[in-house]
């Protein structure tokens, strides 16, 4: 076997990069069958498999059934068009269709699993109520509550983009401030000792009754949650900056403000990356916090009232919004660095 | 190799005058001084390219940063074309032994670091490829320094100097992490360069062979705190031959004032 035939037997090992020189796996149709075939069952346990008797019946089941047919038929469409067009080698479409392909385990996995969760839930009521629901009921949820959630989303999304921006430019004008000025770290390093390692939720009592609205005391609370580890870790990235590098540039004619703006900062740059990178999760739990305990709008708040009412299908389509949110602005981060960095060797792909 | 046009600079490159006048200086060691120059006296005329040679750690490094301004000698005083040194200056441009390039900037804006700093990019920006011409590193404007090999970082910090059409080149060591085929290549080069462009040069290494290849006038320095201990002119015609038996003897010469005279 060569090493072209292990690399098209296992794509999904090779994170679906294409095997050198080999094209499409030989086997795409079955692969791409297999997939679809799990998802019609999906869906045929979802339509005509009755709801349990001793409790509810779930509305929006037919919809849910529909959606998973769609997703079969899209799979089945996909297979059909690989096959028929014939993709010419390294294409974008066939590049689309391998990276397909290497997800097939991964949609395997999620029919199987929509499946039996449909089964212990809706069909055999094995789950204790309320607090386990079907698919169908986040389904529901999005269909009829999609205005308050998009609302919630919305909220949230400019709660913490304004805090984590206000903490994180704070936060890189003092770390370079005390790592640039003996007179600076004299005075602040103290005050960020004491105050750094305490919990910023700790601050919520205080900051809720000090603040004019919630929504400032929020931005506050969410400030100082990333700004304390961007200011850190911008201190630690302009002290490490190699003395050389100040030589070179003093000995060219640079200015104090050059010294800064155009040596420090950009050497310290990976550095500050790695405080944004602990800020934004600290903003994250912050957030939540103080969308549950103060903010009457966004998704903590969301999650908190549909407790109260006991709406877990709400509460878990609020979940996954809050997944999507935290981990697109972890994406979007990591897309910025990407770019800001690739000077730097050997970085880690999200 | 083509030189720099001399007809953008100030009255051509004219190489600067230094003066070293009675400069000694020593450094905190944990509250204690530390001794490293005692006493040095030198005159370096304009043009001229003076080695300095001397045992490692010995200070030569140090009479260098007096040099360049980047630190303010103990005792004594450092005259420019007979003005005192107060300060680092862009006329008066160091290479050291590491490139230090910066890693965020591609080679291009590297060499593009002194006219950038002194705001002269948009009038200037032109004498980037020059520099880069006459390093021979045409073509990799946009690499990044982690992508060059030691030699090729070396030129581009070579050409991040040039470029500011400096009158003193201080050169700290500069091919001493080189592979030694580079080396001998670049020895050469440095050579041409500097009998083209007319600045004064004051190289630091550890090479006797070199020194003796390369400058007008070699100054052994003694150990720690460094005094100097020859001052040896260099009359040969360039370019030079390694195998030339006046620089052999001279080879002798110095091996014997370092006290290595019997490894000969």
């Amino acid at each position: 076997m060569s090493v072209n035939d292990t690399a098209a037997a296992l794509p999904a090992a090779n994170g679906g990069a294409l095997p050198i020189g080999g094209g499409l796996p030989s086997n795409l149709l079955l692969r791409f069958s297999a997939a679809a075939l799990l998802w019609f069952a999906a869906s045929g346990v979802t339509a005509l498999w009755p709801d349990a008797a001793d409790a509810q019946e779930w509305e929006r089941t037919g919809e849910f059934a529909s959606l998973l047919v769609v997703a079969a038929g899209l799979l089945v469409l996909a297979a059909l068009l690989a096959a028929a067009i014939r993709p010419a080698p390294r294409s974008r479409l066939e590049a689309a269709i391998a990276s397909l392909s290497a997800s097939v385990p991964w949609l395997i996995a999620l029919a199987l699993g929509v499946t039996g969760w449909e089964i212990l839930t809706a069909k055999l009521n094995l789950l204790p109520r309320p607090f386990f629901v079907p698919p169908q009921a986040l389904l529901e949820v999005y269909l009829d509550d999609w205005p308050r959630l998009l609302d919630c989303f919305a909220a949230s999304l400019r709660l913490l983009i304004t805090g984590y921006a206000v903490g994180s430019i704070l936060g890189v004008v003092t770390g370079v401030a005390i790592g640039w000025s003996r007179a600076v770290g004299y005075w602040v390093h103290p005050v960020l000792r004491l105050i750094g390692p305490l919990p910023a939720t700790a601050w919520l009592p205080i900051a809720f009754f000090a603040f004019p609205t919630s929504w400032s005391a929020s931005v506050f609370l969410i400030a100082l949650a990333s700004g304390v580890p961007v200011t850190v870790l911008t201190w630690s990235g302009v002290a490490g900056v190699n003395s050389a590098y100040y030589d070179i540039a003093r000995t060219l004619g640079a200015s104090p403000r050059f010294l800064v703006l155009k040596v420090a900062v950009p050497a310290a740059m990976p550095h500050v990356f790695v405080g944004l990178f602990m800020g934004l999760g600290a903003s994250f739990a912050v957030l939540v916090v103080a969308e549950m305990l103060g903010v009457k709008s966004g998704v903590g708040w969301y999650l908190q009232w549909a407790q109260g009412w006991a709406a877990y299908g709400n509460m878990y389509a609020a979940l996954l919004v809050m997944a999507l949110l935290c981990s697109g602005l972890v994406t979007l981060l990591f897309r910025v660095r990407d770019r800001l960095l690739a000077w730097q060797k050997g970085m880690l792909k999200w | 190799m083509v030189a720099l046009e001399s007809t953008d600079t100030q009255a051509g490159v004219a190489g600067m005058t230094i003066d070293v006048q009675a400069v000694s200086h020593s450094f905190d060691l944990h509250g204690a001084p530390l001794p490293v120059l005692d006493g040095v006296e030198l005159r370096v005329e304009p043009g001229e390219l003076v080695a300095l040679l001397g045992p490692s750690g010995c200070g030569k490094s140090t009479l260098l940063r007096l040099v360049a301004g980047l630190e303010p000698p103990s005792r004594g005083s450092i005259l420019a074309d007979g003005r005192p040194i107060d300060g680092p200056d862009p006329s008066r441009v160091v290479v050291f032994q590491d490139p230090t390039l910066y890693p965020w900037r591609t080679v291009r804006d590297n060499v593009a670091l002194g006219l950038e700093a002194r705001g002269l990019l948009r009038s200037q920006g032109h004498r980037i490829d020059k520099a880069l011409a006459l390093v021979g590193l045409t073509g990799f404007e946009r690499a990044y320094p982690h992508q060059l090999s030691g030699g090729m970082a070396q030129r581009a910090a070579l050409a991040r100097a040039l470029v500011n059409d400096p009158r003193l080149l201080i050169l700290d060591e500069p091919l001493g992490k080189l592979d030694s085929l580079t080396r001998l290549a670049m020895q050469s080069e440095l050579v041409d360069l500097w009998r083209s462009s007319g600045f004064t040069g004051l190289l630091v290494t550890h090479d006797i062979e070199e020194a003796l290849f390369m400058a007008t006038r070699v100054i052994v320095f003694s150990g720690r705190p460094a005094r100097i201990k020859a001052d040896l002119p260099i009359d040969r015609p360039y370019p030079r031959h390694r195998g030339d038996p006046v620089l052999t003897e001279l080879r002798h010469r110095i091996l014997e004032l370092l006290g290595l005279a019997e490894t000969w």
